[in-house]
């Protein structure tokens, strides 16, 4: 570990790499045994599902920041889980970044 | 019809992945790992969530201020190129000669700025500027007009513009001219029998016939202004006081100034998303108004 330690490597960021990762290999295994073709969605543009993916994660990434920027990261609730752990209120951005996501799949 | 699926082409782009992933995925990715922590130093770092990002957006503090002063500063700074270079380089394409041996001396002489290194242009302003020897200070001052870019802001923004417009106009000039070129003949005889003006031959013919270029152009102009840092950098040092600081330089006085990494990973993976935004909208536009056009023609 001693020669990664200038990465600085944390719990939560090696999670969202990973769950990055298995997307691109679900999006990779998906193109190989499903392939696509481009359609035109209503940005009037050919996209692919790689597309589609990308503009997910680039809206996501600004509808997180906006709700940073607008609404801040304060708890909305505690689960019962040891002391408690509280969940802050980006993680709905989380689920609207979903929702958006899944629109974006279907109409774009 | 069943064509023949042959999938090793891929293994070919194995060595580029493999080069991408050191120099720009592993780097991005500790640049995301640095956003969410803070450190002193010696590879000890403490975890901070999204910290970094909610100073970076608040406007109250000194984080969030700076940065969006900064990217304020640079959009103005984008929009003020813009609107010169543009018309501009329209015009400068437009007065060009069509022929003979004076279109290449055109050509290299417009060629010229582009080919200087950013920082020389920087030195070459910086010096030209001065008022105790550069000849643009000196002759400003000696007119009477009181011309300092060190202790004046609006010399200093006047500089960097001028400077940005002496350097990158040409660009514009050069796409627009490759435009024009491209028009044919018939369109100019065609419009001299029906006694167009010349603002009507501009209106009608050149103009669309430079849309895609201009588009090249402005987008081209855009990011190059937008991730400007050498020549504000050697001109003015980004003062006096910030008002010349756009977003790269002070990314710099951040990360390498005050090493403070989890500030400066926050900021620069907010300019990188900004960036990666107008690439891709760039690379969408370009890539469709190129394939509407066919569509249209057909349809005419």
């Amino acid at each position: 570990m001693e020669h990664i330690a200038w990465m600085a490597w944390t719990l939560p960021t090696a999670i969202f790499f990973v769950m990055l990762a298995s997307t691109l290999g679900v999006m990779m295994w998906l193109a190989v045994a499903y392939p696509e073709a481009e359609r035109v969605g209503v940005l009037r543009i050919p996209t692919t599902r790689g597309d589609r993916l990308f503009i997910s994660l680039v809206l996501a990434a600004v509808i997180h920041l906006l709700w940073i920027a607008f609404f801040g990261t304060d708890p909305i609730a505690t689960l019962p889980i040891g002391e408690g752990v509280e969940i802050s209120s980006l993680w709905l951005a989380t689920l609207i970044s979903l929702l958006a996501a899944v629109a974006i799949f279907r109409t774009v | 019809m069943d064509k023949t699926i042959n999938q090793k082409a891929w293994f070919l782009v194995l060595p580029v992945f493999l080069v991408v992933a050191f120099s720009a995925i592993l780097p991005l990715m500790t640049v995301v790992n640095y956003s969410m922590q803070d450190t002193f130093g010696n590879n000890q770092f403490f975890w901070n969530g999204v910290g970094w990002f909610k100073e970076l957006l608040d406007p109250s503090t000194d984080l969030g201020g700076r940065f969006l002063a900064s990217l304020g500063r640079n959009l103005l700074f984008s929009a003020i190129i813009l609107a010169i270079e543009v018309p501009l380089g329209i015009v400068v394409a437009l007065s060009m000669p069509r022929q003979g041996w004076t279109v290449a001396a055109c050509l290299v002489i417009l060629a010229l700025p582009l080919l200087i290194p950013w920082n020389v242009v920087g030195t070459i302003w910086q010096i030209f500027g001065r008022p105790d020897i550069g000849l643009l200070g000196y002759t400003l001052n000696s007119l009477g007009i009181d011309y300092n870019y060190v202790s004046n802001e609006f010399d200093a923004w006047a500089t960097v513009i001028v400077m940005d417009v002496w350097h990158w106009t040409s660009l514009v000039a050069l796409l627009c001219y490759a435009g024009l070129k491209s028009i044919p003949d018939a369109y100019y005889q065609a419009a001299q029998i029906d006694g167009a003006s010349r603002w009507a031959v501009f209106k009608a013919i050149q103009l669309p016939k430079m849309n895609r270029v201009l588009l090249i152009a402005v987008l081209l102009r855009f990011m190059d202004s937008f991730m400007i840092y050498t020549e504000p950098f050697v001109v003015t040092g980004g003062g006096p006081g910030n008002s010349t600081t756009f977003v790269s330089i002070e990314l710099v006085k951040i990360a390498l100034g005050q090493f403070d990494l989890g500030k400066a990973a926050a900021l620069s993976l907010v300019y990188n998303l900004i960036i990666l935004i107008v690439c891709w909208i760039f690379y969408t536009v370009m890539t469709n108004a190129g394939a509407e056009r066919p569509e249209k023609q057909g349809a005419a």
